[in-house]
């Protein structure tokens, strides 16, 4: 884990409401890994928002680190405003990352809306191995994510404006009525309310799964205790999302809506 | 230049600490910051039992500011002579361990356990806090019970006692000397000021439990006038916290009495700002001729006069 200064290289938005920040940090680059993030702080310009805010590393290119938000209040505001040379103070890289050493020939990565951030770093690794990666995006209406590092994408939208219609996860219920990929586990990222619903559906079917959470937090390194999110065994109540998650097996959380 | 400061027979290396809750057990940030150059660090609170802490939403940002509602999520005081003092007491800082409880009785049982430990320098007693049902606030609120709860504890240390005050009573300063007349050794103020945030769209409190505890910028200037209160009222020591961003917030602390500061919320964005601050509250003195920090504390000069304020402009 490291704290810096970094310069914005870039900040796009690539599509409505969906921007892309990169930056370069050899540090971050060299030790970063799936499912993993940051936590950012804009000092460039005055703002009320003091806390930094947590990014899931979206993708790295050499040295180049990419983050995608979109603006949902003061503080992604701020990091929409920053322009190229602006400077960020960025820590990281945080949380346990997705488990890749587990046995799977299909990696099925199943995201709605923003979630998924976390997937072109993860499609960049696993492109590399014999596997194969199937993607499933889920999202209200039209969100154009045809810019990103992604494979196969399965489209569902609750409106019907493209690829299927209905969410995700039923998207996801339909295409493995047909196919049968071979040893599949899933990654996923969304809204609670999607991966609660996910979670039920792969433990009836006794799929492997992986989930991305989110969690309002102010240190992103297990001090302030903000993050907490509820097991479902053990002796303690609660792991914390930065510091025990943000990855989690689908089986060991208790998600609540 | 001299940094140092006192509080009964313990001495601390310069006057900034680290508030209890922002900085965990020290060993979190051990990568980012050097932690020996701290003038103290006053430990997450600790309870008899671990305490599990409150269900989520535990944290908003509010403008300039954060509420939060933890619940003295802690791992209990067995697990830390176990698991976190043995590293704290390789730090060449002073370790201030701070109490929270739900009964006097639990205040005792707690000191006293922690009495039979080597490598604690001093007590921080946590009457303050908005967030439990039990204990808490209720204790602080009610000046007899504090005052209680510190004559109760007097007896079983010779460490330094500071008590926490809460700014959620009328006048702190008739806390401040009711626990200076029960023996405590110092008093640190202001804990958080209980607030609260709504989700409009829901129509919902954004936080678990309705309301939390405020802090951060927002609060330093009514932390300033509650330390400037306290520091009038009594002798001992007090520990001025409350939304220090800058050695400049520190130094205005100085300068209405504290003696020293504690940095909290700002150790969440920045974990070595503390550090910083302590240089910089010492660079201040050496610029202004002084040979002591110490000779900072409590020279307001209170004859105000209308002048522009530069920072205005």
């Amino acid at each position: 884990m490291i704290q810096e200064i970094v310069r914005v290289e870039s900040n796009q938005e690539i599509a409505e409401g969906l921007f892309l920040l990169k930056f370069d940090s050899k540090n971050i680059a060299a030790n970063a890994r799936p499912g993993q993030f940051v936590n950012v702080r804009s000092i460039h310009g005055w703002s009320p928002m003091l806390l930094r805010r947590p990014f899931s590393i979206s993708r790295i290119v050499g040295i180049s680190v990419e983050l995608l938000f979109n603006v949902v209040g003061g503080g992604t505001r701020a990091l929409a405003a920053q322009r190229p040379g602006d400077s960020i103070d960025v820590l990281g890289p945080l949380g346990v990352p997705f488990r890749l050493q587990d046995a799977f020939d299909t990696a099925v990565i199943v995201a709605g809306g923003l979630g998924i951030a976390p997937f072109p770093f993860l499609t960049d690794r696993l492109e590399n191995g014999e596997g194969t990666i199937l993607t499933f995006f889920g999202s209200r209406g039209r969100f154009d994510i045809d810019k990103l590092h992604l494979n196969s994408v399965h489209y569902a939208t609750e409106d019907g404006s493209r690829g299927f219609k209905g969410t995700v996860v039923e998207c996801l219920a339909s295409f493995l009525q047909s196919h049968q990929p071979a040893k599949p586990k899933i990654f996923a990222c969304g809204p609670n309310k999607m991966l609660a619903v996910l979670s039920a559906f792969v433990q009836t079917h006794q799929l492997a799964c992986e989930l991305s959470l989110e969690g309002d937090m102010a240190c992103g390194i297990g001090i302030c205790q903000g993050c907490p999110v509820e097991r479902t065994k053990g002796t303690k109540k609660y792991a914390l999302v930065c510091t025990e998650g943000p990855t989690f097996d689908c089986r060991d959380i208790v998600l609540t809506s | 230049m001299k940094t140092s400061f006192s509080i009964g027979d313990v001495e601390f290396k310069n006057r900034v600490l680290v508030a209890s809750g922002t900085f965990g057990y020290g060993n979190e940030v051990k990568d980012l910051v050097d932690v020996n150059k701290l003038g103290g660090i006053i430990t997450k609170s600790l309870s008899w039992k671990p305490r599990e802490g409150n269900p989520p939403r535990r944290i908003v940002e509010t403008p300039s500011g954060m509420l939060n509602s933890i619940g003295l999520a802690n791992i209990g005081v067995q697990a830390f002579i176990d698991e976190k003092l043995p590293y704290l007491r390789t730090l060449k800082t002073k370790i201030v361990v701070n109490i929270a409880a739900s009964s006097v009785q639990e205040y005792c049982d707690v000191l006293s356990l922690l009495e039979k430990q080597e490598g604690i320098h001093a007590y921080e007693i946590n009457v303050s806090c908005p967030n439990v049902k039990e204990g808490g606030l209720s204790f602080g609120t009610d000046c007899a019970m504090t005052k209680e709860i510190t004559a109760r504890l007097r007896p079983l240390t010779k460490k330094p006692l500071i008590i926490k005050l809460t700014p959620n009573v009328t006048h702190v300063s008739e806390f401040a000397r009711a626990v200076e007349e029960a023996g405590a050794d110092a008093v640190s103020l202001i804990n958080t000021l209980v607030g609260m945030a709504v989700d409009v769209r829901t129509r919902k409190p954004k936080l678990s439990t309705t309301t939390g505890g405020l802090s951060g910028p927002a609060i330093k200037p009514i932390a300033l006038a509650k330390v400037y209160e306290a520091a009038q009222a009594v002798k001992i020591p007090v520990l001025g916290i409350g939304g220090i961003q800058s050695a400049e917030d520190a130094i205005e602390f100085l300068l209405v009495g504290a003696t020293a500061v504690q940095i909290g919320t700002m150790n969440f964005i920045d974990a070595g700002a503390s550090v910083r601050i302590a240089e910089q509250v010492r660079e201040f003195a050496e610029k202004a001729n002084l040979d002591d920090v110490g000779k900072l504390v409590g020279a307001l000069d209170a004859n105000v006069k209308y002048s522009v304020l530069q920072s205005w402009l």
